[in-house]
């Protein structure tokens, strides 16, 4: 028997996004705010998880054409490449620079090395999570 | 040049699997020019004064090859290389080429040969040390030449386990000492003797020092590798357990009675098992029903017989200067006998490995009538035998009347009339002495001939080389003794007994094979008359040698230590080691909880205080007993699913915590995680095979509950304890101040995790990733079953 879940799969279309986007706040604000890369990177795989259950994995596999395994290399090597601009720059390893700038449509803002590493902590978090759930939910 | 004799051994080996597959002449050969070359070299050094050669290895630790050829060193360097020249002369014929693995013999004789060299010159204790395991080593390697066979598996073990027990101790008294007197020198050691007498390890060094030579030199109670050792191929025998290997303790002994002679412990224990061996060795001789049993025991008896003579060596320490010194001789004895002894023995063990060689048996009672057959064995023989039992005109007669003079005299070091039983001891050891050399060459030679394995005949003139050059030392010792004592022992007692001698020329004793009819002359009488009435009756005292039960003995005694440590301790660690992760997790659990209970209450740590305790509102209380109704509804739960959605309600109670507590981050990841987490169990547990899918109350067990209470309690009370006991302010102050200036941040969670401790975030995504990894190769890459031939190909 197959059953016509339309509404969910509708619901789903939007409340994804809303996700993506909540998870993207939450990683952005996270140096002013509760949030960080942790969280952010956590929402947005319940997003894609969202998008597993009501789809199926080959589906969502082409919505989302990511090979996750490359998704968390490139998060760590992100992550330490920032650890060793201030190693490369002849000071000590993991120090962060930032400073103030003002920049079109947002106005007076801070930009931080710190955020390059976040970002990277994000793209680990997704891609771990999503490897993990796609190996044993994809295994029958 | 000195110590580049000492490797010369070595460095012949390395070309002998070369020799030996390439060269069809016997291998031997081109061995036997390396002893040549040796005792050439160390007789040329006869009566120049002692030399010394070092290498350092470790310069900081005060590590040292080194060669010190004083009388004694150079003494048993003769004795090592001019033996070993006959051994191999004699191995040459003994061995066929084309049935034996002969580059594996000589390689494994020649490293023994380098070995001992390097014990009896080492001036370094770690060198000799050294040198003494290679010995251990070499040995066992050619006790188990033939290891086809179990005999020589087991006796190459056995040698093995009781040297380096030995060794390893010997070891622990040259540290003590080392560490006593600062230097890893004996010379130098030699000159703090007060030092070391003051010392409280004194004793202990000295026991511990002398446990290695009583191990090598196969004293009682530990002889019993010795009888087994003759599995090795004859020359072996005749070369390492008779000549030389046995000979390392004699020398330990010797080269380390100046610094011990000192200690009345040291002196006793090696006159007393001295004495014993000396009188278990050849009362059990004469038990024997193999050739090279009979040799064994032998050999066992008369090391004891050297080994008790040194420590009476050793007494002369303790006596006044000015007195006549009556020990004098017993230092010299030592050695003279020690010389004889190398040369009957070796001879002997030669003849053995001829009768066995040519009859094909080395069971005394199947020989018999030999004398007719092969009469040169047999003269050799007789007289290898009679210089044992210590009859003239043979060298062993006058050591043996330098024994009794010298147990004569030690019955006057101690005044306690025990001490009038040294002379009767050996007196009667020596009586059994002359009845197994009797039963020896009775057994073989006399009597019926017997059917014989193989048509007996008289061995080829290069296997009786050997035994005939030493036979001949034999007889000749007797009559020129002096002359062999002027050059070799007379330098070596000075390395003994430093306090009596000074030059060698204060060495003024004398041999003559006649000196009146002093006491020593009626104990050799009485040896002779009262031996040949026990050699006579012998079937009628026989039976009492079964009086005493075969469990009942020191071999038993090694094979029950040694299941003791094998089985028995198998036993003990399966007893422990059930492969049941419960158990374990109850070791560890209940070694944490003893550990952490009995730290706290050593250190006084059971000062709980309630200062800076916050005040408890209402949200707490609802969120603990939540939080508690939810731990218990895990443990109680009949179902998994019921324990998986507990357990959620117990992690999004702990978010709640995290709420009150004014951590958001903490609170917003913990609800992520343990969403995720719950998902993930949920999962698992659909996957659980469908017959063990119990779906039943987690059983009751008093030692869980017994453990996990004190674990709880445990945590508890450290926790009180470590909130009670603030010593230092807290560091959150800095972040605080610092987070907007220097951090450019706000949220200080955040800003910790990325800026000021990023470093540990870098390696806990790195965990994650790690973790991501394993999971997508242990559910992808999983074989499926019979696949995984395939991959090995």
């Amino acid at each position: 028997m197959k059953l016509n879940n339309v509404i969910m799969r509708t619901m789903t279309q939007m409340v994804f996004f809303i996700i993506f986007l909540f998870s993207i706040h939450i990683f952005l604000a996270g140096h002013f705010a509760p949030g960080g890369g942790f969280v952010g990177g956590l929402l947005m795989s319940c997003a894609i998880v969202l998008l597993l259950i009501t789809f199926d994995l080959k589906t969502v596999q082409n919505l989302l054409p990511i090979n996750y395994m490359v998704l968390t290399a490139s998060g760590l090597a992100l992550a330490l490449l920032t650890a060793c601009i201030s190693a490369f720059a002849g000071e000590a390893f993991f120090t962060h620079y930032f400073d103030y700038f003002t920049l079109p449509l947002l106005g007076k803002t801070e930009l931080h090395t710190a955020m390059l590493f976040d970002t990277g902590v994000y793209l680990v978090v997704v891609g771990v999570t999503m490897i993990i759930i796609q190996s044993i939910g994809g295994d029958e | 040049m000195q110590l580049w004799m000492i490797f010369l051994p070595v460095l012949a080996a390395l070309f002998m699997p070369l020799l030996f597959k390439k060269i069809k002449l016997h291998t031997g050969w081109f061995v036997f020019i390396v002893p040549v070359v040796l005792v050439s070299y160390y007789v040329s050094k006869i009566g120049e004064r002692a030399s010394y050669a070092s290498w350092t290895w470790v310069a900081d630790l005060q590590l040292k090859i080194d060669s010190s050829l004083d009388g004694l060193g150079l003494l048993f360097s003769i004795l090592i290389s001019g033996i070993g020249a006959l051994v191999v002369l004699y191995s040459i014929f003994y061995l066929d080429k084309t049935k034996e693995q002969l580059h594996n013999f000589y390689i494994y004789l020649l490293l023994f040969m380098t070995a001992m060299l390097g014990v009896v010159q080492s001036d370094n204790v770690i060198s000799l040390y050294l040198f003494w395991e290679l010995t251990s080593i070499s040995s066992f390697l050619l006790i188990g030449y033939w290891f086809t066979r179990d005999g020589s598996r087991f006796g190459a073990l056995k040698s093995m386990m009781i040297t380096v027990f030995g060794g390893l101790l010997m070891l622990g008294g040259f540290l003590i000492l080392a560490n006593i007197t600062g230097t890893l020198s004996i010379s130098e050691m030699m000159l703090q003797t007060s030092v070391i007498q003051e010392s409280p390890y004194f004793t202990l060094a000295a026991v511990l020092v002398l446990l290695g030579a009583l191990t090598k030199s196969a004293q009682f109670p530990f002889y019993i590798w010795l009888p087994d050792a003759m599995e090795a191929p004859t020359p072996v025998s005749a070369y390492l357990h008779s000549a030389t290997m046995v000979k390392a303790g004699i020398y330990l002994v010797a080269r380390f009675t100046p610094i011990f002679a000192y200690n009345t412990t040291w002196i006793w224990l090696i006159v007393v098992l001295g004495l014993i061996t000396l009188f278990w060795g050849s009362f059990f001789a004469t038990k024997q029903r193999d050739l090279k049993g009979i040799l064994a025991f032998s050999t066992v008896s008369q090391l004891g017989m050297i080994m008790s003579m040194l420590g009476v060596a050793a007494m002369s320490y303790h006596v006044e200067d000015g007195v006549e010194n009556v020990f004098k001789f017993a230092g010299f004895a030592a050695l003279f006998h020690l010389i004889n002894h190398s040369t009957f023995k070796g001879a002997l063990f030669m003849i053995a490995g001829i009768i066995d060689h040519e009859t094909g048996t080395r069971d005394i009672r199947k020989l018999g009538g030999l004398m007719s057959i092969m009469p040169i064995s047999f003269t050799v023989a007789m007289i290898g035998s009679l210089s044992m039992a210590g009859l003239p005109p043979f060298n062993g007669f006058l050591s043996k009347e330098l024994f009794f003079t010298t147990m004569l005299n030690a019955q006057d070091f101690s005044f306690a009339s025990i001490a009038t039983l040294i002379p009767v001891a050996a007196w009667i050891a020596s009586i059994f002495t002359f009845v197994y050399c009797l039963y020896f060459v009775t057994g073989i030679f006399f009597g019926k001939q017997q059917e014989l394995p193989k048509k007996p005949h008289e061995a080829p003139i290069g296997m009786l080389i050997s035994p005939i050059i030493l036979a001949s030392f034999v007889v000749i010792m007797f009559f020129i003794p002096n002359v062999i004592t002027d050059a070799l022992i007379k330098p070596a007692v000075l390395a003994i007994q430093p306090n009596l001698f000074v030059a060698v020329s204060d060495v003024d004793i004398h041999l003559q094979a006649w000196h009146g009819f002093v006491p020593e002359l009626w104990m050799t009488l009485g040896v002779i008359a009262v031996g040949f009435a026990l050699f006579m009756t012998v079937k009628h005292w026989r039976k009492i040698y079964t009086i005493v039960p075969e469990w009942f003995s020191l071999n038993q005694l090694y094979r029950r230590m040694m299941r003791l440590a094998d089985e028995d301790m198998t036993k003990l660690s399966k007893l422990y080691m059930t492969g049941s992760i419960r158990m374990y997790f109850i070791y560890m659990f209940a070694a944490i909880v003893v550990i952490v209970l009995s730290t706290l209450f050593i250190k006084d740590g059971y000062a709980f205080s309630t200062d800076n305790v916050s005040k408890i509102g209402p949200f707490d209380i609802a969120l603990v007993v939540v939080l508690v109704v939810g731990t218990f509804t895990v443990l109680f739960a009949r179902t998994r699913l019921t324990a998986i959605i507990a357990l959620g309600v117990v992690g999004y109670s702990v978010a709640m915590f995290f709420v009150l507590f004014n951590a958001p981050d903490l609170a917003l990841t913990q609800l992520s995680i343990e969403t995720v987490s719950v998902a993930l169990f949920l999962l698992a547990f659909y996957h659980l095979p469908k017959l063990s899918r119990h779906e039943a109350r987690l059983p009751f067990k008093l030692g869980n509950f017994v453990i996990a209470a004190a674990v709880g309690v445990m945590v508890t009370l450290m926790a009180l304890a470590a909130h009670s006991q603030k010593l230092l302010p807290s560091i959150s102050e800095y972040y605080k101040e610092t987070v907007y200036k220097e951090a450019g941040g706000g949220n200080i969670v955040n800003v910790i995790l990325v800026d000021y401790r990023g470093f540990d975030t870098l390696f806990e995504i790195t965990v994650l990733a790690l973790a991501g990894m394993a999971i997508f190769g242990m559910i992808k890459l999983r074989r499926k079953k019979g696949e995984h031939h395939n991959e090995t190909k």
